[in-house]
């Protein structure tokens, strides 16, 4: 049972970057799309996300329940070390989920939407900032239970090269997922052929980004790319991930939504598989050596068996529940909003 | 401030914010259904535009509650990561169950906001109301996890160790019933007052009349009922505490002395020093009678509590009084509006009716907070009862005043935009 409760917490994590990190990069491309494009991006994503978004982001608490009830000695030393991080990711979440959620339903449009937007777009950048930091920073090596002062222990454990790059990386990676979702969205030939347009720029800064990661970790004294293609799993990830780039580039060209959506799912999906492989079981790592396994640290034998069965019986009635809900308002098109 | 107060008080607002969204999500897609289904079966307009009205506010509300949900499922790491490190595992199950329920609320959610003329008509109902059925239900399980650490049962704790753990019999724990009935209860006399007071003030302004009668009937209906029989449910809650977390009682009811025909004190103020009640209205016998079903039976009192494991006294008995007087000044209201109901129909459109009802908005919401402040305050010095103490649960780490101040900051904010949001929703709604 220890392993499926495991693929659960693998599995939402990767849901929360790919459904989640769309929804995020909705607000991210906002802010790189020039003031003439602004309003149509803005309309298509809205009236896209808008159904779905309450649900994409629920695989955040989902992931967080599984660590607290299954893994906890692991969420409590995250909570402890990261604690500033995390507290910049809740900001983030609370600007966002409200923001969002007012420009749409506020029942008079006027220059509070001036207000709005500009906190929507801001907190849809820092959140997937930050949630990059905490990740990065579980596995860097940087949390010191051995920190004499305020400084190492809450400071240090994640501001350094490594982690602000993945943060950044992370943002990119959330903008590339929202600039290929867009491009199903729209109808309009010529709103079609922008968002093509913008979504390979965006493949060369989400691979510009990584690059950074590599450099920054070289900056840190981690070894990431032993981490990565020091086995051969990360290796394959790593070209299968390269070569569907190529694949998408011509698929791009040819307008194939669905396949294109695909794709980038399993891009991101290699790369959390690359980045996490290495150090299973070890969920952090810490300094000294100290690292905290997701094997020896779980939680008692009964409290994994009736997690993982909720987690079994749950999934029964929300995937598919999930899924409709994906696929009418998909099918729908664009709609306007409910007004 | 102090780091652990800090966490305390940041929880405590924490908690308190949320609570408020969460009511009302568990609440108004029930209100709004109902009003949903007259229009389906009647077709008459005005309720296709209560619905809508009420939809927006949910939506509004639901965004709020979710979000301040998602910070407390960290700041539960955050602030208590001793409490977690042992507590995660045992009473995990109510969240995880909670997480599925509130999955399945978003989702509907999904689907009945924006589902309007895309579903068929019935089968976008139905998602409305799986959306109140599966809020009020994430409301039971979450109230699973609090009536644990007052009832905590499902492990064996020996020698500082947490072991034979069983989330079953974690999740079943003795408080559970009395808590989330308590607590249903609650949030639909909260949000029923508040969302009739809301429709009273439009009626006495005269605005959009039969839109605003119509809503105002669902919701006081649902108000009244409920705020009859929370006073039930108060006093199997309070036959509960007076077995299990004596000293609990003994704080809410600011009884220093054991004794038997233990009185019930009304109003007053608790003398900690001199272990009196100054200035209070006492029933004699009341509160044995209350707490035991027996005149007779002895009360136990903080005489006999170690004075290390009393909770803040005057606190305690003072939200229990707020929380208790308002709950029967509701009450009263309620009988009332029944008997309007039943014998003096002509009086529903009277000024002095209305105007009762607005000044009894914010009431259940008060009677909320003070209820949760009782059995929160009330359960000090323990975050588990009887086993692990608030003050051994709190994170290491220093400065947590400022993290307080900010989430406060933001709370309030939140807040007034919220409250300004619904002003505008009102207001465009006149027009």
């Amino acid at each position: 049972m220890i392993y499926v409760v495991i693929v659960f917490l693998w599995t939402s994590i990767l849901l929360y970057i790919l459904l989640g990190g769309a929804d995020f990069g909705a607000g991210i491309i906002e802010l790189f799309t020039s003031k003439a494009n602004r309003a149509k991006t803005r309309k298509t994503m809205y009236n896209a996300i808008g159904p779905i978004w309450e649900a994409n982001h629920m695989w955040l608490i989902i992931a967080v329940v599984i660590l607290f009830v299954g893994f906890p000695k692991i969420y409590t030393t995250i909570s402890i070390y990261l604690h500033i991080p995390l507290v910049c990711m809740l900001l983030g979440i609370i600007a966002r989920g409200t923001a969002f959620v007012f420009r749409n339903y506020d029942a008079v449009k006027d220059e509070m939407q001036r207000v709005y937007t500009p906190i929507f777009v801001y907190s849809s950048l820092i959140t997937p900032f930050f949630l990059g930091i905490i990740a990065a920073s579980s596995v860097s090596g940087k949390i010191d239970p051995a920190a004499a002062d305020f400084l190492s222990a809450y400071v240090y454990s994640w501001l350094n090269w490594f982690s602000i790059s993945v943060g950044i990386f992370t943002v990119s990676i959330c903008g590339f997922l929202a600039t290929i979702f867009i491009i199903g969205q729209t109808t309009d030939v010529q709103n079609r052929a922008h968002f093509v347009r913008k979504a390979k720029r965006t493949i060369f800064v989400v691979m510009f980004c990584g690059a950074l990661v590599f450099v920054a970790a070289y900056l840190d004294k981690i070894p990431l790319i032993e981490w990565i293609f020091g086995g051969w799993p990360g290796i394959i990830a790593i070209t299968a991930a390269s070569v569907s780039l190529v694949v998408m580039f011509i698929a791009l060209n040819q307008e194939r939504q669905i396949f294109i959506r695909l794709l980038a799912g399993f891009q991101v999906t290699m790369i959390l598989f690359a980045a996490t492989y290495t150090h299973f079981p070890n969920i952090v790592l810490m300094k000294g050596n100290a690292n905290l396994s997701l094997l020896t640290h779980q939680g008692q034998f009964k409290a994994i068996e009736s997690l993982g069965y909720a987690l079994l019986i749950g999934s029964i009635f929300i995937l598919p529940a999930l899924f409709y809900l994906i696929y009418i308002f998909q099918k729908k098109g664009q709609d306007e909003s409910p007004h | 401030m102090d780091d652990f107060l800090a966490a305390r008080l940041q929880m405590a607002f924490s908690l308190g914010f949320h609570i408020i969204f969460a009511c009302i999500g568990m609440v108004m897609p029930f209100f709004m259904s109902v009003a949903h289904f007259y229009w389906l079966r009647t077709k008459k307009e005005v309720y296709k535009d209560v619905t809508k009205a009420w939809s927006r506010g949910v939506a509004i509300f639901f965004a709020t509650g979710a979000v301040s949900g998602t910070v407390l499922s960290f700041e539960l790491g955050l602030l208590w990561p001793k409490f977690m490190e042992h507590a995660g595992p045992i009473f995990g199950m109510p969240f995880s169950l909670e997480g599925t329920a509130f999955f399945i609320e978003a989702i509907a959610l999904g689907f009945y906001l924006y589902g309007w003329g895309k579903l068929n008509a019935w089968f976008h109902w139905i998602t409305g109301v799986v959306v109140g059925v599966s809020g009020l239900l994430s409301g039971i399980l979450v109230v699973a996890a609090n009536s644990w650490m007052n009832s905590p049962s499902g492990f064996d704790f020996v020698d500082g160790q947490y072991l034979n753990i069983d989330p079953i019999k974690a999740m079943f724990n003795d408080a559970w019933f009395t808590q989330a009935l308590h607590m249903c209860v609650a949030a639909f006399v909260s949000t029923g007052f508040a969302v009739a007071g809301v429709h009273a003030l439009m009626i006495l302004r005269g605005n959009n009349l039969e839109f605003h009668n119509k809503a105002f009937r669902i919701a006081a209906i649902f108000a009244t009922v409920a705020a009859c029989l929370q006073p039930l449910s108060g006093d199997l809650s309070a036959k509960d505490v007076a077995v299990r977390q004596p000293a609990k009682l003994a704080a809410m009811e600011a009884h220093f002395h054991t004794e038997k025909m233990a009185p019930l004190i009304i109003g007053g103020i608790p003398d900690t020093l001199n272990k009196r009640v100054d200035y209070a209205i006492k029933i004699p016998g009341a509160l044995s009678f209350m707490a035991t079903g027996d005149f007779n039976k002895e009360v136990k009192g903080l005489d006999q509590i170690p004075k290390n494991e009393q909770p803040p006294i005057a606190v305690t008995h003072y939200a229990f009084q707020i929380m208790v007087g308002l709950g029967m000044m509701m009450v009263a209201l309620s009988l009332l509006y029944f008997f309007v109901l039943w014998k003096k129909r002509h009086w529903l459109w009277k000024n002095w009716l209305l105007k009762l009802f607005v000044f009894a908005t914010p009431l259940g919401f008060i009677a909320l907070e003070a209820g949760w402040t009782v059995t929160e305050v009330g359960r000090q010095p323990w975050i588990i009862h009887g086993v692990m103490r608030t003050a051994d649960a709190v994170t290491p780490m220093p400065g947590i005043a400022y993290s307080f101040y900010l989430f406060t900051g933001v709370y309030v904010s939140l807040a007034v935009i919220v409250t300004v949001l619904l002003y505008r929703q009102i207001k465009y709604l006149r027009s």
